[in-house]
């Protein structure tokens, strides 16, 4: 039967491809778990178990300040550039706003800049605030960079709501904060959730940022540059300590990836596609 | 242009020829800008005024500390004719290739085969196939580095298929390191590909396919008419996506590479954090900052017109 073997055959490419994409995941999480002396198999199966090697990669490569300094910047920078875009989005999408369109066109820059077109004047600028190797340095440009999706995101949103929520909302004599923080955002809230953890993903995997910006301050270096030079300094030599700073580096995002996984997926996907 | 406005469907938006949104009140709302204004200080101040100091410093021969000099065009015709940044800028349309052509295409065949299929464990499947896009270029460098290790999985499994002669370290030689780093970027994007294909085809309207069965369309002539078509806006969007991460790559090159050996997997990104950071030529780093931010608009706006809608939305 041709469908049925369609079937299997779809089926197949399907488990191909998922191997492939968790396979070099899986296998340096299978090393951070091997003693030095029993390697996994080239095919990724484990021979011992320790966790010496996190014990190790914790204490030499501070990792623990690495985490706290990631976690405190990616809060932050989600916290500001969700409440400016929900307010910014709100007012493109519901308001007459002056030069609305124009906004919009300048913020769609944004969207596919790439930092590498900025980094060297911000970092001067960066110099000039005395900001250099704390975590505002990452924070402040952050924000700056994320709040383009974040507008086009919120207002995309807020425009497929049913108008009749903003207009019952003002016939009953509501401001317009009152009308976004009472009716609308409450019916937004599955984007503004979505939109969180995208920033946090983007903010928290950053590496250009922080190489430029933190480069010499262990307390504020933020965990993939911590990896990167962990994993630099060591070239190789120890690689079960560096696959387990690795692991480390990885493990918050994947944590909440597997939790919140429909989220992630769907604001990755539909968000944009909706434009 | 206070006060009252024409109809709101004279306005343009940037977006094409999209409706403007409902709108709750006919004046000009100016109190509305209070709404938008934190926002966009924080993109003037560290997006918009950087770029246009990109354009400025790169019209300027300076080593950031005795006075720079005014050069003009020059520092565009050296970073064009030099050998480092045009090999970059070759190696770019290389990535181009690996980053989104490639998963793209894997994508595209895939979703051809399996448009039809009623597939069980969706779920399961999308949850993995995603797993790359979840960790850090940084962590993805450092997998790789493993992965293409002299005594790393690859080779191994070559060696277990009887291609053992193959194994090399593939990031370390001259021929191997640029299709390895490559490889790396369609690892990385693929599997979006593949699930935004899928959930685009889920929603092709299956008299599509019946129509075109009845027509006799074998499967290929069904693709390219009913398949292909219907994933316009998601083969625009995974191509906008993947060909921005392909120009902008730094951070998997850097930890992978650094650009060699030799020059082979130099990029334009590679060479502007050189140039800034660590030879202090900040003509060289602005120009290249200004080109890769010129031909990543490019590309896009390319990929956005090339498939744009072409009859009117809904």
């Amino acid at each position: 039967m041709r469908s049925r073997r369609e079937s299997v055959i779809s089926h197949l490419i399907l488990v191909i491809g998922a191997v492939i994409a968790v396979y070099p995941a899986l296998y340096i999480l299978v090393l951070s778990l091997s003693e030095p002396s029993g390697r996994p198999s080239a095919l990724g199966v484990p021979r011992s178990f320790t966790l010496d090697n996190f014990a190790k990669a914790w204490t030499d490569g501070g990792f623990e300040a690495a985490l706290m300094s990631s976690a405190f910047v990616a809060i932050c920078v989600v916290l500001v550039t969700v409440t400016l875009s929900v307010l910014a989005g709100y007012a493109l999408a519901w308001l007459r706003v002056p030069f609305g369109g124009a906004i919009l066109g300048v913020l769609l820059i944004g969207l596919v800049l790439p930092y590498e077109g900025i980094i060297v004047p911000l970092q001067a600028m960066i110099e000039d605030f005395g900001l250099v190797n704390t975590s505002w340095a990452l924070i402040l440009p952050q924000i700056g960079l994320s709040v383009s999706l974040g507008i086009f995101w919120m207002s995309t949103y807020f425009r497929g709501l049913p108008r009749s929520l903003p207009e019952a909302a003002s016939i009953d004599g509501a401001t317009r904060l009152q009308t976004l923080t009472r009716v609308l955002l409450p019916a937004a809230l599955p984007a503004v959730m979505a939109l969180a953890l995208i920033v946090f993903l983007y903010t928290w995997n950053d590496f250009l940022l922080a190489l430029v910006l933190v480069p010499d301050n262990p307390d504020v270096q933020t965990a993939p540059l911590s990896l990167s030079f962990f994993a630099g300094n060591r070239k190789m030599a120890d690689s079960g300590a560096t696959a387990a700073a690795a692991v480390l580096v990885a493990l918050p995002l994947v944590a909440m990836y597997l939790v919140l996984q429909r989220s992630f997926i769907n604001g990755l996907l539909n968000g944009a596609l909706k434009e | 242009m206070t006060a009252l406005s024409t109809s709101p469907g004279t306005r343009r938006t940037p977006r094409g020829p999209r409706r403007t949104a409902p709108r709750l009140h006919r004046r000009w709302d100016w109190v509305g800008l209070l709404y938008i204004l934190p926002a966009l200080v924080f993109f003037s101040v560290f997006v918009l005024y950087p770029l246009c100091q990109s354009v400025w410093l790169s019209l300027w021969e300076w080593d950031g500390v005795t006075a720079a000099t005014w050069v003009g065009p020059q520092n565009y015709i050296d970073v064009l004719t030099e050998p480092d940044s045009r090999k970059a800028l070759i190696n770019s349309f290389v990535f181009i290739v690996f980053y989104a052509v490639l998963p793209a295409a894997i994508g595209l065949m895939f979703t051809g085969i399996m448009a039809r299929i009623r597939i069980h464990g969706l779920t399961f499947f999308r949850t993995a196939l995603f797993v790359p896009q979840i960790l850090s270029g940084v962590v993805v460098a450092v997998a790789w580095r493993y992965m293409y290790a002299i005594d790393g999985p690859l080779n191994a499994l070559l060696g277990q298929v009887g291609l053992g002669w193959l194994a090399t370290a593939w990031l370390g030689e001259f021929g191997t390191a640029l299709p390895a780093v490559g490889s790396i970027g369609t690892w990385v994007m693929f599997g979006l590909c593949m699930v935004l294909f899928l959930a685009g085809a889920q929603r092709i309207p299956a008299e599509l396919y019946e129509a075109a069965r009845i027509d006799g369309a074998g499967p290929i002539r069904e693709f390219f008419t009913v398949t292909l078509p219907g994933l316009r806006r998601e083969i625009s969007f995974a191509l906008v996506l993947t060909t921005t991460y392909a120009l902008r790559n730094f951070d998997v090159v850097w930890n992978t590479t650094q650009g060699g050996p030799g020059d082979t997997t130099i990029m334009p990104s590679v060479i502007i954090y050189k140039a800034a950071f660590n030879t202090r030529d900040y003509g060289t780093a602005a120009t290249l900052s200004v080109l890769l931010a010129a031909l990543v608009l490019v590309v896009t706006g390319l990929v956005l017109f090339l498939f744009r809608d072409k009859e009117p939305r809904r």
